[in-house]
């Protein structure tokens, strides 16, 4: 198993570790409830490390990466970021990610998933072989911390040279933090403000501890991959293999915002345009469960009588106290308010299709 | 750590005898296994359950589990308090956040349990 450099600082906070996507990783540290409420209200300090980083170099790079993903990573000037996607010829996902554009046309950073880091890099450096570009997997070498949350920008300010106070959502810029060479980037997946910082620095436990001093007296928590999970899910940001993956499209995940038909040929494109114009046979929408009980992954849905789908993610959701989650339906059944039932066990439960994201934070 | 007036199972489920019946919860281990626990299915008092039946089930954030009854008998009473705190089996795993009480239909059934020297030797086997 493999352990990202705050392994040990983990396990000196007393996290309860287990294994995740081929890493030991924390779960929780005081529970996910407190540490999900520290992240809506405070902040609350990530290790996710075990995330991958592939490096797409090279004077075609912009024309491959514009290939491999359906979002227009044309429009990205260098220090802005993108959420998008890795699309197989059919239109479903290789993975989601993030752009980072470091220099145009010619050199992008793709942020991916941890389980399928493995898997991109093969895709990528095999798709990208008619381009003059090299593709390096650059993922062990780095590690990343998230601080998210209200107080992020307050806790983070005193100890880097970067002026974050200028710095937007979905830009990145190179700086200090702690005195360590990082790249800090306006981002996140907790539907909450905050920043993620990587770094190829041997001794991440520098920023770690630095942060925890800085933010403790504010209340800030480190945070597991628990309430990774459900903070995600309440600002209904995808999990991959959970609601998206090779058998979902782009579209039926109810992401078109990251379709850009016309920028240009991508690989799932002609795919996409035909169910656009088809019209979804289903699509992904978000439940609030309406039975007292709580709808887990896999639980088998039912509507107007049979099994229709099951349960992508389900969780009960800590700051907004219900319990919610995402579910493929098909398209007669994803009107607001509609009711269905989800099998928990030996009962069914109602539960009724809600507007999303379940939560949204207030713009200041 | 483990009160010595308690029997345990290797399901994590702990048994305070009382007489001829029984109060039955979930361990310390298995509620810091669970974490959060946000709802507790308890069953109606009148069931009875033969050991090893499920009793109800207990929800946390993460995950769901299943209570197993230690021993056979019928439901006298649930722990209502559970309805609405929850998380009293997380502050009090042996206390208050008992989760039934039985009445034992046969009480040599206890000889299949074990004692809290055992149940911690149980874990430590469990860690490694």
């Amino acid at each position: 198993m493999k352990k990202t450099r705050l392994n040990a600082v983990h396990k000196e906070a007393g996290a309860r570790m287990v294994e995740f996507a081929g890493f030991e990783m924390p779960v929780e540290y005081k529970g996910i409830i407190d540490e999900h409420l520290a992240v809506r209200t405070r902040a609350g300090l990530f290790d996710v490390s075990h995330m991958g980083e592939i490096i797409v170099e090279g004077p075609e790079a912009l024309a491959c990466v514009q290939y491999l993903t359906p979002n227009d990573a044309g429009k990205l000037a260098p220090g802005q970021v993108q959420y998008t996607a890795l699309t197989t010829p059919e239109g479903t996902f290789v993975d989601d990610m993030l752009v980072y554009c470091l220099s145009v046309p010619d050199k992008y950073l793709l942020v991916v998933n941890a389980a399928n880091t493995d898997k991109d890099f093969a895709w990528v450096k095999e798709k990208a072989a008619p381009f003059r570009v090299f593709v390096v997997n650059r993922s062990d070498e780095h590690s990343q911390l998230a601080l998210q949350g209200p107080l992020a920008q307050e806790i983070l300010q005193p100890l880097t040279d970067l002026d974050l106070g200028q710095m937007k959502s979905f830009t990145f810029a190179f700086g200090k933090v702690a005195g360590i060479d990082c790249l800090v980037s306006r981002t996140g997946y907790t539907g909450e403000d905050g920043f993620e910082i990587y770094t190829l620095a041997q001794n991440p436990e520098v920023i770690w501890k630095a942060i925890i001093a800085q933010g403790t007296p504010k209340g800030l928590l480190p945070v597991g991959l628990g309430a990774r999970d459900t903070l995600r899910l309440e600002a209904k940001l995808m999990l991959y293999g959970n609601d998206i993956s090779d058998k979902t499209t782009v579209l039926e995940a109810d992401l078109k915002w990251i379709v850009k038909f016309q920028k240009g040929d991508f690989l799932g494109k002609s795919v996409l345009e035909k169910q656009l114009q088809e019209g979804l046979k289903r699509k992904l929408v978000g439940f609030e469960v309406v039975d007292k009980g709580i709808a887990r992954p896999h639980y088998p849905v039912f509507a107007g009588g049979r099994q229709v789908s099951e349960v992508c993610s389900g969780t009960f959701a800590p700051y907004v106290k219900k319990a919610i989650g995402l579910v493929y339906l098909p398209i007669e059944y994803t009107e607001i308010g509609t009711e269905f039932e989800i099998g928990v066990r030996d009962r069914k439960l109602k539960a009724r299709v809600i507007p999303t994201p379940f939560y949204k934070r207030e713009k200041k | 750590m483990y009160p010595d007036n308690l029997y345990y199972t290797k399901d994590h489920e702990w048994l305070k005898l009382e007489g001829e019946e029984a109060v039955v919860g979930i361990t310390d281990f298995a509620q810091k296994q669970l974490g959060d626990i946000i709802y507790v299915d308890l069953p109606q008092p009148g069931k009875v359950l033969e050991a090893h039946q499920a009793i109800g089930s207990v929800e946390s954030v993460k995950s769901v589990s299943d209570v197993y009854s230690p021993i056979s008998g019928e439901v006298l009473a649930a722990n209502s308090e559970l309805a609405q705190t929850p998380d009293l089996i997380n502050k009090d795993p042996h206390g208050q956040g008992w989760i039934v009480r039985l009445k034992i239909k046969d009480k040599s059934e206890l000889n299949n349990l074990m004692k809290a020297a055992d149940y911690e030797k149980y874990l430590e086997g469990l860690e490694h």
